[in-house]
């Protein structure tokens, strides 16, 4: 069977400093009592938190120094996400410009938009959306219609954009546009930009997700100007560049720790007088993400040797996604509880908060039917 | 050489070896309880059963892990013998001081619970307990971690039974007879070393969870060949979505299951491996049952036959996911200590830190 790369990682010592060092300041959040780990995930979004974090130095490790990083191993990142989800601390607002934009930008960017942009991101000033899905074209990303259009030395951008996270409080997304012809593969005239959202002929318009939060937005290109060191990467390299990028986006530790939280509270409800099958339930859950932490470490371990492990990651999300939503599923069968934001208790309020937010779980960054189109491939059926 | 490079070539010539000689007559005669003579002299002629003794005592001077770790491709073959049991039964008795066992080895006890009794008999050792499902108990060499009245464990070193014990077999058609210790006398008593110390189970467990990925790992290669090669409405059934959807999962389980292998192999060099066996036996023993599932599903009435090599495999995997503990059994040790310990203690003994 054609291999996959799950090798076994021992993390480097600077990645077991770091992990020492989240901890003394998540130690230190806590105490503020600013967040509430219970009714948090990686996307709630707070400012404040993200400058102290920023400020902490943990966002941008990965990125040299003349940039604002720390040239740090991407296992070093992937220890302080880690930590971070763990510790449901609110990262939503640095999460995007941190895991995928930055490094995009780092890598296929312009001088000058790494200068001005990078900087900002790492101080935890800095926020980014993605701008990819288009009321016709979710999975089926190559049929992108948003188009850009060259112009001396700026592009012109019009068309729409759809479930874009965070667009009414980020400053930039990179949005993916039609400069060209698709060609046979599809796969062709894709081109990257970097959007200022403060910019006049960009909308946003927002788009309120089941549980009456504000998340995700349409956003709409009117004439949008953009100079053309705003492009990330090269005319009609954008699917190339979307889909290394989702490696990063697909292996990470939010694939699995969207809600650790509740499976935390739900062992803080049972600790008591727990029964068998409290404990087999239990068991079987930290069993489960005890090898979910070390393929996602493994993927981490491929991405500091600059490898793609684009089917490693998929696999990392598709199983990864499957236990998040297995969690409330399994807790509200053992503790007789009705979910409320309105309960008292931390464990009926991070019910509510995962079950109406599970469905998205298997959705965002790619369904888990596109994943597993994907890890067919890998496995030599396509 | 590093040890490393010596366990890389002797995983090597595993696979070769048993892709050669683990063969479909071998493992078709072996179901129907023929003990395969010839194919155990090949083995022990390679050295596999010593993986784990030192080089000085005639051994591969294989770490555990490392020797655990050529079981996969035993696994991956089918291979219808005790040998990791063997292995795991000459590193623990050479570990304690004794000499390598001749022949076959077992080990025991295999389920939880069954806790074996040493009491002393006029100068002499007798064992005292009820053991379920010994693999190959009719005629390996049996190695026992028993207790004695002052709560001290020991290894006691049992020879094959005088008189064969009552014929059972697991689903896979391996033998796994129930043994009574009824004052048996020990051929040697031994203390129990280090690498005993998270108990017969652990290690059991631990055997177990590198077969099964091994199994597994067959039985989706088998799966994909036959999904690219068999045809269904004008092309062939691995273009549907469907099959790949459930080969994608059953890709998925396989991979949690090699790094819950691999989990437990780290654990060795730590010391204590019953947390990661558990954890290891837990998850691999419910991957094994999807990845048994789906490579059925994909072969249709085909993989059902006797004729179909698949069975060997899954059959297997059936049975090594109740031997030294089932999932449930193995979850609920997880399950009372993370419970025990408290919501906040969880991430850092995930983390290990």
């Amino acid at each position: 069977m054609q291999a996959f790369r799950f090798d076994a990682i021992d993390l480097p010592p600077e990645a077991i400093a770091a992990r020492a060092r989240v901890r003394a300041f998540l130690a230190e959040e806590q105490k503020r009592r600013d967040f509430v780990a219970y009714r948090n995930s990686w996307n709630s979004f707070d400012p404040d938190f993200t400058r102290r974090a920023g400020a902490a130095g943990f966002i941008g490790v990965t990125w040299p120094g003349e940039y604002g990083g720390a040239a740090q191993s991407p296992l070093v990142r992937f220890v302080i996400t880690a930590e971070m989800l763990a510790a449901g601390a609110p990262c939503g607002a640095h999460w995007i410009a941190d895991r995928q934009s930055g490094p995009q930008i780092l890598r296929n960017g312009s001088e000058r938009a790494r200068r001005e942009i990078l900087p900002r991101i790492v101080a935890g000033e800095c926020y980014f959306a993605i701008g990819m899905s288009e009321p016709n074209s979710g999975s089926d990303l190559a049929a992108v219609r948003t188009s850009a259009v060259r112009n001396g030395d700026e592009w012109v951008i019009n068309g729409q954009k759809i479930w874009t996270s965070n667009a009414h409080r980020a400053h930039y997304l990179i949005a993916l546009t039609r400069t060209g012809e698709a060609g046979p593969d599809r796969h062709g005239g894709l081109t990257q930009f970097i959007v200022d959202l403060a910019r006049p002929g960009v909308t946003v318009r927002p788009i309120r997700n089941l549980a009456g939060g504000h998340e995700f937005n349409e956003v709409f290109f009117d004439d949008y100007r953009v100079p053309d060191d705003r492009r990330v990467g090269g005319v009609g390299e954008g699917w190339r560049m979307v889909t290394s990028e989702l490696a990063f986006e697909r292996s990470g530790p939010d694939r699995f720790l969207s809600d650790y939280r509740l499976l935390v509270e739900l062992i803080e409800r049972l600790r008591d007088a727990p029964d068998p099958r409290h404990e087999i339930v239990i068991g079987r859950l930290v069993a489960h993400l005890a090898a979910l932490l070390r393929m996602s470490t493994a993927v981490a371990g491929l991405l500091d040797r600059g490898e793609n492990p684009a089917v490693e990651a998929a696999l990392v999300k598709d199983v990864g996604t499957a236990f998040e939503r297995e969690i409330p599923e399994l807790a509200r069968l053992l503790v007789p509880s009705q979910p409320s934001f309105d309960a008292e208790d931390p464990f009926s309020q991070a019910l509510a908060q995962v079950m109406l937010h599970a469905p998205s779980f298997t959705l965002r960054g790619g369904t888990r039917e596109i994943l597993r189109g994907m890890i067919a491939r890998g496995l030599g059926l396509r | 050489m590093a040890s490393n490079e010596i366990s890389a070539i002797l995983r090597d010539q595993t696979d070769r070896l048993l892709a050669e000689h683990v063969t479909r007559a071998v493992l078709a005669a072996a179901d129907g309880g023929a003990w395969p003579e010839a194919l155990w002299a090949m083995v022990e002629e390679a050295g596999l059963p010593r993986a784990m003794i030192a080089e000085e005592k005639g051994g591969a001077g294989l770490a555990p892990a490392e020797a655990l770790s050529l079981l996969r491709r035993a696994g991956y073959h089918a291979l219808p013998l005790p040998l990791g049991e063997t292995m795991l039964a000459n590193g623990l008795w050479v570990a304690s001081g004794g000499e390598p066992i001749a022949g076959p080895a077992t080990l025991a006890p295999t389920m939880a619970g069954a806790a074996v009794e040493i009491t002393a008999a006029g100068g002499k050792t007798a064992l005292h307990g009820r053991l379920t499902g010994v693999p190959w108990g009719e005629r390996a060499t049996l190695l026992v971690l028993a207790r004695d009245a002052n709560g001290n464990d020991h290894l006691a070193l049992l020879p094959p039974p005088a008189i064969p014990p009552a014929q059972k077999r697991n689903l896979a058609g391996e033998p796994r007879p129930d043994l009574l210790l009824d004052g048996a006398i020990a051929a040697a008593i031994r203390p129990a070393p280090p690498l005993a110390k998270s108990g017969m189970l652990a290690l059991g467990a631990a055997l177990r969870a590198q077969q099964m990925v091994g199994a597994m790992e067959h039985a989706l290669d088998h799966a994909l060949t036959y999904a690219n090669e068999r045809q269904q409405f004008g092309r062939p059934i691995g273009r549907f979505q469907a099959v790949q959807h459930m080969l994608a999962e059953a890709a998925g389980q396989f991979a949690a299951a090699t790094a819950a292998a691999d989990g437990v192999l780290a654990a060795f060099a730590e010391g204590d491996i019953l947390i990661a066996a558990a954890m290891a036996k837990a998850r691999i023993g419910e991957a094994a049952g999807k990845v048994a599932e789906i490579t059925h599903q994909v072969h249709g009435a085909m993989g059902f036959t006797q004729e179909h090599t698949l069975h060997f495999l899954t059959r297997r995997l059936w049975s090594w996911r109740d031997e030294f503990g089932n999932e449930a059994e193995w979850q609920r040790l997880i399950g009372r200590r993370v419970l025990a310990a408290g919501g906040a203690a969880l991430w850092p003994m995930l983390a290990g830190v």
